[in-house]
Parts: C-alpha cells; sequence; structure tokens
C-alpha cells in the first residue's frame, strides 16, 4: 500500500492500541471490586502507554525508512547495470539514472530505450514494489508486536503515568532539538559543498579575486576556459546595496520611533505603528516587482532628465543599485523602528524627568539623555537590519541585475552575494561543477557574516536590556 | 547648552554680570526653532513611510486592477461536421480531435474576406488566442447538439489584442498598440465598431494553471500549490514549536544546554531565507534524494525556517500565564503534564495562534527558499497532492514579472493583489483573535 494508507493504518492501529490498553486496565482493576482505587495511574495513562508503544517505533521506522530507500534503491540499481556503465563519472551516471526512472514512470515518450535500461527499469519498478511492501510489513508487525508487549505488561502496580509523562517530556526534548539540528544542518550543508569547491578553487582567489565569470569550460581548449571566481565584486556590490538602504532606513526609522514613542498620542500611535508594520509584511517578491518596474524605470528616466539638463554626458542602466537598495530601505523601515522603540521604551522616565527639571526643551532632552542612553540598542538594531539587508533575495534578484560590476556608482548596475547563489542554483545542476559549488561557498559566506552580525546585535541589546532591568 | 556655559564665562571675565534668565531667554526662540524641526523631522519619517505603502498600493493596483477583466471576441464559427472535419458526431475521440482552431480561422476569414496572403492570414488568426480552439472544444463537448449549426461564440482574445481595448479610450484614442501592425488595429476597431469586442470578468485568471499565452494564464495553480506547501508547514511547524516552547518554558533548567538551544533559536531566526533553501537543497534534495518542486519538500523548508517565530511566539503566550494557575493546578493533586495539558495550554492557545499565523503569513509570502528547491518550474497543471510537482503564488509572480509579454504585467500585479489580499486577511485575523481572546491578568 501506498505510504500515506500506511499512515493512516498505523494511526488506526495506534487508536485500536490506546482502547485495548485502557480497557485492559479497567478490567484488571474491577477484578478487585475496588474500582480503579487500586490502579496506580487512571486508564488513560494504561492506554496512552499501550499506543506510545505502538506508534512510536513504527513512526520512526517509516520515517527512516522513507529517508534512507532512495539512495539504497539507487545503490542496489548501479550493481545490476553492465560494467561499462557502472564506470561512467558519476554526472553521466545520474544521468543515466534519471532516464531509468523515467521510463520506470512511464514518463519516456518516443525513442525506444537501450535494452539495458528498459532491465534497469523493471528492476526499479520491482524494487520500489518490494521496498514499499517490505515498510508496510515491518511498520505494521512492529506496531503490532510492540502494542501486544505493552499490553501484556500493563498491571495495577503499574507506574504508567509516570511512564507516559517522562515519554512526553522526551517528545518535547526532541521538538525544541529540532533548533540545533538545523543550525547543525546549515553549517553541515554550507561547509561540505564549499570544502569541495575549495579544492578546485584556491580560497584566497575566492576572498580576494576581483574578477566574477562563473563559467566552466567544458573542454580544456575552449575560449574563455577558465572561470573567475573572485567574489570581491559580489561583496562590494552587497556593501553598496545595503548601504543605500541603510541610509534610507535608519534615520526614517529612528525618526519615527522616536516621534511615535515620545510626541505621538496614545490614539496616533496605535494608528501608525501597525500602518508602518504593513510594510514589512509586504513580501519581498511584491517589493522586487515594484523595484523594477517602477522605480528603476522612473530612477532612469528622472536621471537621464537631470543629466541631459546638466549636460552630461552619461548613462544609467535600467538595473541600477540605488533602485534596489531604495526599496530595500523602505522594506526595512519597520523593523528599524520597531526595534528602536522597544529600546527608546525602556529607557527609564526618571532620565527623562530629570532632564526636564533642568530646563531641557523635549528634543534636547530626546537627543542628550534618551538616544545616548538608548545608544547600545539602537546599534543593535541596525545591525541585525544590516544583516537583513544583506540577506535580502527578491528584490536584488528582480531589480539589481546580473553583471558582476567593482564599482561604488549607484546608478550602474551591480550584484550580490544571494542574486549569484539564485543564479547559480536555479534550474538544473550537476552538483560536482565548481559553479555550483560556488553558490555552496557564497552562502557559507553570507551565513558567517549573518550569524556573526546577528550574534554581536543580540549580545547587545541583551547587555543593554540588563541595563535598565 | 555648551554654548550658553561658555557664554556665562566670558561674560563673568569681562566684569558684567548678565542674568542667566536673559540668557536663556536670548536662546528661547532658537531652541524652539530646533524643537519645532526635529518634531517635523519626525512626522516627516513616518509620513515618508505610509505614502511609500500608500504608493506601493496605488500603483499595484492601478497596474492590477484591469487583469480582472478579460477581452472578449464574437465570431460567428461554422460547426458542421465537415468543416470540423469529423465523420462521427457520438464518437468522443473524434469530438476532441476535430478541428476547432480550423473553423475559428475559417470564421475570421469570413468576417475579413479581403485578407490574403500567408503571413497576413496569420496575422489575422493571431486576433484570438491560442487556445480558443481548446474553449470551442469544451462547448461542443459539454453540448454536442451544436454541431451541425453556425452559431455566435464569445472566444478569449489575444493577449495584444487585450491590452490594446483595455488601453483604449471610448473615443479609440490613447490605445497601447505595442507589436500591432495598422491593418490589425484596423480589424479590432471594425470588430469593435460591430460591437463583436467586450471586457468581460476574467474567470480564466481564477481558474486556470500557468500558460505561456497571457489570456489563459491564472493563479489556480500557485493557490493550490501555496495552500498545500502551507498545510505541510502548519502540520510540523505549528505542533513541533508548541512543543519546543513548552519544553524551554516549563521543563528546561536554566544551564547551558537549554542556553545554547535558546541562541540557536534567536539566531535562526534571522537567518537570511536563502539560507534555508541552500539547506533544503543540500539536504533533502541531494541527500534524501527527494523530487524537486514539490509542495511537500517546500513545506519542509518554510516549516524549518518558520519554527523560530512560532517557538519564540509560543513561548511569549505560555510566559504570560500567571504561575498562580499552575500552583493551583499542582495544588489539588495534578501532575507537570496534566498542569501543561488541561490548563497553560488552553489558556496560551490564543497567543500561541496567532503566533503560527503570523508564521504561516511570513512562509505564504517567502519566495528565495522555494527557488532553490526547484519550485520554478513551469507547471500548468494544478497540482492535486503534497508530491506532485507545483508552485506558489509568490514564486508564480516572480516568474511572470520575468516575462517579456505586456499582459503579463496586469496578470502579476493581479496575482500580487490577490496574494495581499490573502496575507492582509491572514493578518486581520491574528489581530481579531488576539483583540477577542487577549486575556488579562
Amino acid at each position: 500500500m501506498d505510504t500515506s494508507t500506511l499512515l493512516a493504518t498505523l494511526m488506526i492501529l495506534i487508536a485500536v492500541a490506546y482502547v485495548l490498553g485502557r480497557g485492559r486496565s479497567i478490567a484488571l482493576a474491577d477484578t478487585s471490586g475496588r474500582g480503579y482505587a487500586n490502579l496506580n495511574s487512571l486508564p488513560f495513562y494504561y492506554g496512552m502507554l499501550t499506543a506510545l508503544w505502538c506508534g512510536i517505533p513504527s513512526l520512526v521506522l517509516v520515517g527512516a525508512w522513507l529517508m534512507f530507500d532512495a539512495t539504497i534503491i539507487d545503490q542496489l540499481l548501479i550493481q545490476q547495470l553492465p560494467d561499462d556503465i557502472r564506470s561512467l563519472p558519476a554526472a553521466e551516471l545520474g544521468l543515466v539514472l534519471n532516464t531509468i526512472n523515467n521510463i520506470a514512470e512511464g514518463n519516456m515518450v518516443g525513442s525506444e530505450p537501450a535494452p539495458y535500461m528498459a532491465a534497469a527499469a523493471d528492476t526499479l519498478n520491482r524494487l520500489r514494489t518490494t521496498s514499499q511492501m517490505a515498510m508496510t510489513v515491518a511498520a505494521v508487525t512492529c506496531g503490532m508486536l510492540l502494542a501486544i508487549f505493552a499490553w501484556i505488561r500493563i498491571n495495577p502496580a503499574q507506574k504508567a503515568r509516570l511512564q507516559v509523562e517522562t515519554a512526553f517530556k522526551l517528545i518535547l526534548l526532541a521538538c525544541s532539538m529540532i533548533a540545533i539540528f538545523t543550525t547543525v544542518g546549515i553549517v553541515f550543508s554550507v561547509i561540505f559543498e564549499s570544502l569541495r569547491f575549495f579544492q578546485s578553487v584556491p580560497v584566497f582567489d575566492f576572498l580576494f579575486g576581483l574578477h566574477w565569470s562563473p563559467q566552466m569550460a567544458i573542454r580544456a581548449d575552449q575560449v574563455g576556459s577558465s572561470g573567475a571566481f573572485g567574489a570581491i565584486p559580489l561583496f562590494a556590490g552587497t556593501m553598496l546595496i545595503s548601504v543605500i538602504a541603510l541610509i534610507v532606513a535608519v534615520p526614517t526609522g529612528l525618526m519615527a520611533a522616536i516621534y511615535l514613542s515620545e510626541y505621538a498620542s496614545a490614539r496616533v500611535r496605535s494608528m501608525v505603528k501597525p500602518l508602518l508594520e504593513v510594510l514589512a509584511g509586504i513580501p519581498t517578491v511584491v517589493y522586487g516587482f515594484f523595484a523594477a518596474l517602477t522605480v528603476a524605470p522612473f530612477i532612469r528616466d528622472s536621471g537621464a532628465w537631470t543629466f541631459e539638463f546638466l549636460g552630461l554626458q552619461m548613462a544609467i542602466s535600467s538595473e541600477s543599485a540605488l533602485a534596489a537598495g531604495l526599496v530595500m530601505g523602505v522594506m526595512i523601515i519597520p523593523f528599524v523602528s520597531s526595534l528602536s522603540d522597544d529600546v527608546i521604551n525602556a529607557v527609564p522616565q526618571s532620565l527623562r524627568d530629570g532632564s526636564f527639571g533642568l530646563g531641557a526643551t523635549q528634543s534636547e532632552t530626546i537627543k542628550q539623555v534618551v538616544i545616548p542612553a538608548a545608544l547600545p540598542g539602537i546599534v543593535g538594531g541596525v545591525l541585525l537590519a544590516a544583516s537583513r539587508a544583506i540577506g535580502e533575495t527578491m528584490i536584488v534578484v528582480m531589480a539589481a541585475g546580473l553583471a558582476a560590476n567593482l564599482t561604488a556608482n549607484p546608478l550602474e548596475s551591480v550584484t550580490t552575494v544571494t542574486v549569484q547563489i539564485v543564479t547559480l542554483l536555479v534550474g538544473d545542476q550537476e552538483f560536482d561543477s565548481p559553479k555550483t559549488l560556488a553558490a555552496f561557498a557564497l552562502g557559507l559566506m553570507l551565513f558567517v557574516v549573518t550569524l556573526a552580525l546577528n550574534y554581536f546585535a543580540l549580545h547587545v541589546v541583551k547587555k543593554y536590556r540588563e541595563q535598565y532591568e | 547648552m555648551n554654548k550658553d556655559q561658555e557664554q556665562i564665562m566670558t561674560t563673568e571675565t569681562s566684569g558684567q554680570k548678565p542674568n542667566t534668565i536673559d540668557l536663556v531667554n536670548k536662546n528661547l526662540a532658537k531652541r524652539y526653532r530646533a524643537e519645532k524641526r526635529f518634531r517635523f523631522y519626525g512626522l516627516a519619517s513616518i509620513a515618508f513611510g505610509v505614502l511609500c505603502l500608500v504608493f506601493l498600493f496605488t500603483d499595484i493596483i492601478g497596474k492590477g486592477h484591469s487583469a480582472f477583466l478579460q477581452t472578449y471576441v464574437k465570431l460567428n464559427v461554422d460547426l458542421s461536421a465537415e468543416a470540423l472535419d469529423i465523420s462521427d458526431i457520438n464518437d468522443p475521440n473524434q469530438l476532441a480531435g476535430a478541428n476547432y482552431q480550423g473553423v475559428l480561422k475559417a470564421a475570421l476569414r469570413e468576417r475579413f474576406p479581403e485578407v490574403s496572403g500567408r503571413r497576413t492570414k496569420r496575422k489575422l488568426y493571431g486576433t484570438v488566442s491560442n487556445g480558443a480552439g481548446f474553449e470551442v472544444r469544451q462547448m461542443v463537448e459539454a453540448d454536442p447538439s451544436l454541431i451541425g449549426q453556425k452559431i455566435d461564440v464569445w472566444v478569449h482574445a489575444d493577449d495584444d489584442i487585450d491590452t490594446y481595448y483595455k488601453s483604449r479610450a471610448a473615443d479609440g484614442s490613447g490605445a497601447y498598440t505595442g507589436r500591432m501592425s495598422e491593418q490589425q488595429i484596423g480589424w479590432i476597431e471594425a470588430l469593435i465598431a460591430d460591437g463583436a469586442i467586450e471586457k468581460r470578468f476574467n474567470t480564466t485568471f481564477f481558474n486556470a494553471g500557468d500558460s505561456r499565452e497571457p489570456e489563459q494564464a491564472g493563479i489556480r495553480g500557485a493557490i493550490v500549490g501555496s495552500l498545500l506547501t502551507l498545510l505541510v508547514t502548519l502540520a510540523l511547524s505549528f505542533p513541533i514549536g508548541v512543543a519546543a516552547a513548552v519544553y524551554l518554558e516549563e521543563y528546561a533548567k536554566k544551564n547551558k544546554f537549554t542556553e545554547f538551544i535558546e541562541v540557536n533559536i534567536n539566531n535562526l531566526a534571522a537567518v537570511p531565507s536563502i539560507i534555508f533553501g541552500l539547506l533544503g537543497l543540500a539536504i533533502f534534495i541531494n541527500f534524501f534524494e527527494m523530487p524537486r518542486s514539490i509542495p511537500l519538500v517546500g513545506g519542509f523548508v518554510l516549516t524549518l525556517m518558520t519554527l523560530p517565530t512560532i517557538i519564540i511566539s509560543s513561548r511569549a503566550a505560555i510566559k504570560a500565564v500567571p504561575p498562580s494557575i499552575r500552583e493551583a493546578a499542582l495544588g489539588i493533586g495534578a501532575s507537570k503534564m496534566q498542569v501543561i495539558l488541561h490548563h497553560v495550554l488552553p489558556l496560551a492557545m490564543p497567543g500561541m495562534l496567532t503566533g503560527a499565523i503570523i508564521g504561516m503569513a511570513q512562509a505564504l509570502g517567502e519566495t528565495a527558499p522555494l527557488l532553490m528547491i526547484g519550485m520554478v518550474a513551469f507547471i500548468v497543471d494544478v497540482p492535486g497532492g503534497i508530491a506532485d510537482p507545483a508552485t506558489v503564488l509568490p514564486v508564480q509572480i516572480f516568474l511572470w514579472s520575468d516575462s517579456p509579454e505586456r499582459a503579463f504585467v496586469e496578470r502579476t500585479s493581479a496575482a500580487i493583489m490577490v496574494l495581499l489580499a490573502f496575507l492582509i486577511t491572514m493578518n486581520a485575523l491574528a489581530v481579531w483573535l488576539r483583540k477577542r481572546l487577549e486575556r488579562r491578568w
């Protein structure tokens, strides 16, 4: 049976186990004629215990099976292929496997496949059916046997509640560990692929090279065969766009936060704050569309007009760093403002009152007392905003362009780390060319930089909060 | 202020002794002006933010509203068996394979008999959509008695004609001609004069999957894909997130290990979403060899991405439940698990649901990680399950925004409007839920 039917079957099995376990505990309790009184725990816990014994091992089994069966089946299949096919390089072997897969699923229309492929496709289908059947049998048997085991063990003295509570706690612990596994998964997946990349491109060339053109030659004698993987233009482009975004977002966000927390009435505040936060809730792909179709042409046209007016000979690219940066700035305004708002509100009122008592105006109090007191928190917020700007993808993909120019001119088109990751990885790629692996090296850089920024920022903000608590 | 002090010192040395109040009064006007300026900067910042929002919305709506209408062309089509090139009208195979595009072409030739030459004719046939034959086929299959009649049918106009007709003012001026030739414009104007062109509500946009032809493209596939992906995300991230939050708030002792988990969660909340895409690509696609571009894998990736949000908001909700509730339950003999399941979770549920809805809204708008796991494929069919190839609404927007046809611009904007409508509904629901169920202790 297929996986979803199997899962449904297991669910029914678990429910049956619960009912049976609960029933047995009640039956055992009643023989003594004192109702539930001589049961260690409530019948619910005996039922739960049986259900847990039935469900958890079998579900784990199914999960592990689904995770690994594709890999194992592939290995078995490769062993059955003729020798000359098996000795092909990994990439071509992958192609062959793909074709076999298509034949097996009946997606192959047109040309008659090679006989060994047709045979392999049959084997593949057979292996898959066997695997699915074996999984069904194993999971159902496992669940039933363990449920029977738990059911037999039920007796009034059994500490079912304690056992269920321990299991409950362990399940909760496992769920909270997923955060750790995710981090570990991210680190390992980017580091492994990056190491493979650095085997073909030296680390130094990657970090300090001034030229980026991620092409790899198919033949050794091809013109322009050597791809260049110098990431400096990407870092510079990322910096340029992020700086433009921060120039827009930091003053605006900060001033908005100051106005809302120090001047605005509660009514205005409750109306304007959610309105600004809508800006943060708009998907980045919408900002990207807005940047590419409205802001960039506007900048190009108005810039061309200005240059003509000034009599300068300059062209503005239709994909400019300025357009992407401005729109990204608008996107992170609410981010800066809500973080600044928090820290400004955390400054004790006594500091303000002291300043007013000395005769300072409200703006003098803000500039000379509140802001200096809140500065660490604001810096932390700006750092978080910077990390958000560096990691932002869709706006730059749609509005910043692909050309890896090393320039500080915001009117030219630049490319960023995230744009290159997307361009290198979208579409079908084999996983052993430096071109694809370069994306993971870029991902590693991105992860390290944003992690450092976040860690530092969170640390600063935490320190700051403790100061006034 | 420093200036004032300096002034006091200089005047003191020169022998005169002015009143401090005079010095204060002297600068007062300037200081009030600075105060006003400062307030103005604050107001201007807020106004800038709100104006950006208003401008964004008007721009999108202005570009996209026209996509909810579609131009149709009326043709007098001869549905005789000979014209359709079929012999047996009761044979469904023949009905399916009949020459519907041919009868449409014949109808166009009949309407404009003066047209000659292969290239001009091809231009003329381009008046109606490439999928128009399919529309006639559906009509005939639904009602085979139409065969043998000569009837008026309304079919989708080609996207160029659609754009032209929509941008055309009532007196025929100001129309966007684009790639159309004078001759084509002449045909369209003739049809308009006949009353054979009209705009109707664009049902295709909501009922069809993706297509290369703007007039046949719809967002149904993307919406279903988004729903399936969100379903997977919600089914995984809500229970796991709540469980993790319960563990951290109710069980975990304050030690290095707990702190490590917390640092991890906080950092993951700020990791760029594209990194989660790389993770999904390396682990799910590469290592576990799951198929590309299916909602299941998309849901896995988005689960990992939204988990921190859900954990953080669930923890806040659990924290807000006062300790007295727990103590009262413990006092009458409840176990830890009973306290949590019977008292803490029900009381914290509104807060956790709000967090979950906000997390889902974030997942619904996410594009970058889904590009990484291959959800950018061109998929025409509406997905039927979590293991079918699919795309999602934001990715559809990204794909359409790349298309050169002008008609796709308005459809992209319209898709954005639909996406924003979903997001606003979800956020409004979260706000309503918070207001409605929030409890002050």
